[in-house]
């Protein structure tokens, strides 16, 4: 499942594995915006053909962060109609929702939404949604909003940012511009940030770098090519 | 009506109060308390006096209806023509039903045995229409050979007319039903209106009143009646997933598929269960459907209870579809679009039939009013979404907060675009703006004001912020046409 990103996908050997349980998280609650567009960007990368994309949320997350807007999913270059929508008053009955969904092998991506971190969400929950996305090789991406890290079978951790946009003519804020960070992953080096622009006629990812003008790292965080992490996968 | 499960004793009178009038008078009382003298509409306080160990519960009209609805329900193993008839009646129409039985009177004496094991005190009659079944029901005394001789015994209150003319009835002499009958009929008509000739009509059956609100009979329905009640859940599942093998059959031979199946489980002391699932597609695979009973039974807040047992069980498809015969491929899995349907049916079995839900277009420029949640259950419309111009960054927010958040905003001109902004107690720089885009208001949808002068403009702005975040804001109302103190809000964040 590549990004369209060629560094990012040169750094993960080709991009994204599906059937493997993808974490998206936002230290700062500021920045629920770019990770639900993350969310929809991945899951519209992973879509084949019509299978849906099934959007699970706990009602927590949804009055904080905002509903879905379907208008605003178009414009991004994804099918509102294919998208399922179900809303949770807690994590526990999501998560166990999000298993039986992983294992009906229809849709193209599940995409689990909550806020903090909710107690059900540990090693075994997450150990469920990576053996059910297995047996399926349905991707799932569990998005955690205002959250810290905690040991789980994730295959990708990443945090978002938003990050400026090229400005368009007349000062208008442009295509959507994130920092992606690596945070951890399984097998292979992480801890590395990118730059993305979301494209959304092609529906890609693209350097946002080489597209315009140079755009510097938010403050606080600093380019970690230098400090590159080495981590032994285990498991 | 005496409940089961009070514990009271059969002689201790009873009554049930309401409120009228600010007097708490007896609304409904029990053979005993009449024994005792008692009537309804009776002030409590006066009854009380006469009858001083009088148990008194509160009245609830409510109650009583969904009790009656279950009972006509648990009715429906004698026909499926049986309706409740508020307050206090049961209606059967056994036309053709009693040979199964062995006759009207063992199935009546069935029913009230039912009904008495519930607590229930019953009295019943038969008549070809139902308004003279209910009145010889309610009124009759029974001791005629012949329907018609004892319609003709009534007393005038069985022609359930305003308490008007039921006085004026009887102030002509006229007491019972034969002796209003004997009069001619213009007459009547011309003294005591034309609705006393036509209930007269009914209760002496020469004219009909078409029976209503009787549950749609399923063309396709499975039944099975056991000897000895059934007390085990298990087995009656398995007779089930029986019964849905036979109506898929029945499907099969008419090339149809079921897109929502029922169960009725008849208990032996007369309540019926129902339970219901419902598909995205038509089926005829018994499984499928089985699997969903499973699953629905799962979800239940109270499991199905067979108390003494059940002792019938009936299945039925209450809608279908055609379904031509289709081949299954040659490895004999199913295609993705019905693996999807599946998973759409099981989860709308186990979050209930909005839980899980995907939008529909609605036309109108209103952002929070443009999608419409519709159950993924059902077919989804031809419907499409606008699509965004090419080379064009997102102009609508992927999260979009319902109500809009109220946000403080400096701007340079009262309306000029925003240039800082306070939302959730942080200070937010704009750098980069785009707008306004003005959404009118929607005049045209509000009768009571045709120019639309209390609904308010919208200028919205898609703004970044010195962090790199984008939102969408909106000022509401036009500054010094329509508003003079401007009022922004937060609407929704763009990714």
């Amino acid at each position: 499942m590549a990004f369209g990103h060629a560094p990012l996908d040169g750094w993960l050997d080709g991009g994204l594995k599906r059937a493997q349980l993808h974490e998206i998280l936002t230290e700062n609650a500021k920045d629920m915006g770019a990770a639900a567009g993350f969310a929809a960007m991945l899951g519209l990368r992973s879509q084949q053909g019509d299978g849906p994309i099934v959007w699970l949320r706990t009602r927590d997350a949804e009055r904080h962060g905002g509903r879905f807007h379907a208008a605003g999913f178009a414009a991004l270059g994804g099918d509102p109609a294919t998208v399922l929508l179900a809303t949770f008053p807690n994590a526990v009955g999501m998560l166990r929702t999000a298993v039986d969904v992983l294992r009906c092998s229809g849709p193209s991506a599940v995409i689990v939404e909550c806020r903090g971190n909710p107690r059900a969400f540990d090693l075994t929950a997450s150990r469920r949604l990576t053996l059910a996305a297995g047996e399926t090789g349905i991707p799932v991406f569990m998005l955690r909003l205002g959250a810290a890290a905690v040991p789980t079978t994730a295959d990708t951790r990443w945090s978002v940012q938003a990050a400026p946009s090229h400005a368009l003519e007349a000062k208008a804020p442009g295509y959507p511009v994130l920092v992606l960070t690596l945070l951890r992953r399984r097998g292979g080096p992480a801890g590395k940030s990118w730059l993305a622009e979301w494209d959304c006629e092609q529906r890609c990812f693209r350097d946002a770098a080489l597209s315009g003008a140079m755009v510097s790292l938010p403050p606080g965080r600093q380019d970690t090519d230098c400090e590159e992490k080495r981590l032994v996968a285990i498991g | 009506m005496r409940r089961n499960g009070s514990s009271l004793s059969v002689d201790t009178p009873f009554a049930l109060v309401e409120n009228v009038k600010g007097a708490i008078r007896l609304a409904a009382i029990d053979p005993a308390a009449r024994k005792q003298g008692l009537v309804p509409g009776l002030t409590l306080a006066d009854a009380r006096a006469r009858v001083p160990e009088l148990a008194v519960h509160d009245h609830d009209p409510a109650a009583d209806a969904r009790w009656l609805d279950r009972l006509s329900e648990g009715c429906g193993r004698y026909t499926p023509m049986a309706t409740a008839l508020p307050p206090d009646a049961l209606l059967l129409d056994i036309t053709g039903c009693t040979h199964l039985f062995g006759g009207e009177l063992t199935l009546v004496a069935d029913a009230v045995k039912r009904l008495k094991k519930l607590g229930m005190a019953t009295r019943f009659a038969f008549a070809p229409t139902s308004e003279a079944a209910y009145a010889l029901a309610r009124w009759g005394k029974g001791g005629a050979d012949d329907e018609e001789e004892a319609v003709r015994r009534l007393p005038v209150a069985a022609l359930a007319l305003d308490a008007e003319k039921e006085l004026g009835l009887r102030r002509a002499g006229l007491k019972t039903i034969g002796m209003v009958a004997e009069r001619l009929r213009p007459g009547i008509a011309a003294r005591f209106g034309e609705e006393t000739v036509t209930a007269l009509e009914r209760l002496l059956g020469h004219s009909r009143r078409p029976l209503g609100a009787f549950p749609k009979k399923a063309a396709i329905h499975a039944e099975r009646r056991f000897p000895e009640p059934v007390a085990r859940t298990e087995y009656a599942l398995e007779i089930l997933s029986q019964l849905l093998r036979e109506a898929g059959e029945e499907l099969y031979r008419r090339g149809k598929g079921g897109r929502c199946f029922e169960a009725r489980f008849f208990r032996a002391d007369g309540l019926a269960k129902k339970l219901s699932v419902e598909l995205g597609r038509p089926t005829r695979d018994p499984e499928e459907a089985m699997r969903l009973f499973r699953e629905r039974i799962d979800t239940l807040d109270d499991p199905i209870d067979p108390g003494f047992g059940f002792d019938a069980i009936r299945l039925s498809v209450a809608i279908q579809e055609d379904l031509p015969p289709s081949q299954i491929g040659i490895e004999g899995d199913t295609d993705r679009e019905s693996r999807i349907a599946a998973m759409i049916d099981r989860l709308s079995v186990r979050l209930g039939r909005n839980g899980v839900v995907r939008c529909h277009p609605v036309d109108t420029h209103i952002p929070e009013a443009c999608q419409r949640l519709v159950p993924a259950i059902e077919k989804p419309k031809e419907a499409s979404w606008p699509r965004p111009a090419p080379g064009e960054p997102p102009r609508r927010p992927l999260q979009l907060f319902d109500p809009p958040e109220p946000i403080r905003v400096t701007a340079e001109v009262p309306d000029g675009p925003p240039w800082r902004f306070i939302w959730r107690g942080r200070d937010h720089r704009v750098t980069l703006f785009e707008g306004p885009e003005r959404i009118a208001s929607e005049w045209w949808r509000s009768p009571r004001d045709p120019l639309g002068e209390t609904r308010l403009t919208r200028d919205y702005y898609r703004v970044e912020d010195s962090e790199g975040r984008r939102y969408w804001l909106f000022r509401h109302g036009l500054y010094a046409r329509e508003k003079r103190n401007m009022r922004w809000y937060m609407h929704g964040l763009f990714a």
